[in-house]
């Protein structure tokens, strides 16, 4: 059927006035006026603590609340005790570490991981007692299974903790193919999808993933919100994360015991209207088809990487991306030129985009990024080209 | 005012007193592991003076053209107006409004002068200055 990118763009307030061109959708998603309004008429009105009080207000926000995790849940193919709502994808990846990890992992054990990943998916781990291993890359930016083989070989591999999309070369990973070879080595595989639940139908329980991790911000919902998929029988196994109200069963003087999967997860008031603009955004976007969301991002990817190519010199990291491609430009440091161009309210990112091991692989300190949404037009990778080209020829003049 | 203003950027395309310092006193570097700026100063010290400053690096041109700036200031100093020096010098001397996103560039050559007369002490203090 296609998308009306007209009438879509009509739905984010931000892009009102059209002066704005954004394509920095992997730091952050814009937001729909609904996802807005439903966390306006949430606190309007039905504005209370959740699992709390007896008083129908209370009803009516715990309700919300649990709609959102059934939102959620529904969205990836999920049971709702399975999703734990975190404060985002950095926290979930930290409860998985915290908690599974502390409690399964000693020092001879290991904790695969790949060079594309970003810090949030690096130092819980390296946090841990147990060992680190680095699964490489291909110059294409493409994960290298036999590498993967190799570290499994070598045995004592209890997880594999993966990006399912690189933020910063958009290459995805072969995310079934991973989880079939580690578990069939006995390792679990946690999957950060912070980048990847905005492009793909995602479904965990095809995909057969232990963990799985994202946040509501890059998903045209809110800050301050994120989701932790995990097996059943393994959030059963899991100490609690963080101690405090609604994670317990009981408390007495000698000590406590632990509520039920989810509440074991999410200890104090959780980001409750942050929920409801959530499950807000999951109805939005998926009122889409997939297909028609990969073909429009696909099309703009398509005409950016051609535009691109016309800047003398201009280096594209990876081959094939999705969602975000990043590139160097001799003598021209990414600050300087996105610092320029963002005066003419263009955003790209530049910097190492917290993928600094990935940096260092690729032998740069920095990088450009520029990344695509579904309210992204031609028009906004044109403004952007003029806009790189007046910077560059004001750099080296 | 621009931060890209037309003194900063003819400092960034042509830099003064680059050189690889052969000979020097001593020599002081610093990094900015977030963008990867990177700096080296030379200093020639004679009777508590600064008479002969070269420096190389790389990175954005803040800060680049930021130790190309302060290399025009030092030079005929005193060490003991050298180590004066304080962050408000630096943003004095390069005229332009420094924010936030590029504080850490602007600062660079600092400490990297600072570096060169005693190695890190003086990155604390400016990281618990804060902005």
């Amino acid at each position: 059927m296609g998308l009306d990118i007209t009438k879509i763009r009509q739905e984010f307030p931000i892009l009102d006035n059209n002066t704005l061109v954004y394509l920095d959708s992997a730091a952050t998603a814009q937001k729909p006026k609904i996802v807005l309004d439903a966390m306006n008429s949430y606190y309007c009105t039905s504005n209370a603590n959740v699992h709390r009080g007896m008083h129908s207000l209370a009803e009516k926000a715990t309700i919300a609340y649990e709609e959102a995790r059934k939102a959620a849940a529904a969205f990836i193919g999920a049971a709702p005790q399975e999703i734990v709502f975190t404060r985002g994808c950095t926290e979930s990846i930290n409860l998985i570490a915290k908690s599974w990890g502390s409690a399964n992992l000693r020092n001879n054990d290991v904790v695969a991981l790949s060079l594309l990943e970003h810090h949030s998916n690096i130092v819980p781990w390296q946090q841990l007692s147990s060992e680190v291993k680095w699964i490489g890359i291909d110059d294409a930016g493409h994960v290298n299974m036999e590498g993967l083989d190799a570290i499994l070989k070598e045995g004592n591999v209890k997880l594999i903790s993966i990006t399912g999309l690189s933020n910063v070369l958009g290459t995805m990973t072969p995310l079934q193919e991973i989880i079939q070879k580690a578990h069939n080595a006995g390792a679990l595989v946690s999957v950060d999808a912070a980048q990847l639940i905005v492009h793909k139908k995602i479904d965990v329980k095809e995909l057969d993933c232990d963990f799985f991790s994202f946040s509501g911000h890059k998903l045209y919902g809110p800050t301050g919100i994120g989701v932790l998929y995990a097996k059943q029988e393994l959030l059963e196994a899991m100490p609690p994360f963080l101690g405090g109200g609604s994670m317990i069963g009981e408390v007495t003087t000698e000590g406590f015991t632990c509520a039920d999967i989810p509440q074991k997860f999410e200890a104090g008031t959780p980001p409750i209207t942050e929920a409801v603009g959530l499950c807000a955004a999951i109805d939005w976007l998926s009122q889409f088809d997939w297909t028609d969301i990969a073909k429009h991002e696909q099309a703009l990817m398509t005409y950016a990487i051609e535009q691109l190519k016309s800047i003398e010199g201009l280096h594209l990291l990876s081959q094939l991306p999705i969602g975000c491609l990043s590139f160097t430009i001799p003598g021209i440091h990414p600050h300087d030129l996105t610092d320029m161009i963002g005066q003419k309210n263009i955003c790209l990112r530049a910097g190492h985009h917290c993928t600094m091991p990935l940096h260092k692989h690729l032998g740069i300190s920095a990088s450009t990024r520029m990344s695509f949404a579904i309210y992204n037009t031609k028009d906004d990778i044109d403004r952007c080209i003029v806009a790189m080209n007046d910077a560059i020829n004001t750099l080296t003049l | 005012m621009d931060l890209y203003a037309e003194n900063i950027l003819d400092h960034y395309r042509n830099p003064r007193n680059r050189g690889e310092g052969n000979g020097a006193s001593m020599t002081g570097n610093e990094v900015n592991p977030s963008c990867g700026d990177e700096l080296t100063v030379h200093l020639w010290i004679e009777n508590g003076m600064l008479i002969k400053l070269e420096w190389e690096g790389t990175g954005c041109a803040i800060s680049q053209a930021g130790m190309s700036i302060l290399s025009e200031e030092l030079i005929g100093k005193s060490v003991d107006e050298v180590l004066a020096l304080k962050k408000d010098d630096v943003y004095a001397l390069l005229g332009v409004p420094i924010g936030p996103r590029r504080y850490k560039c602007a600062l660079l050559c600092l400490h990297t002068v600072k570096n060169a007369f005693a190695p890190q002490s003086w990155l604390k203090t400016v990281e618990i200055d804060g902005e």
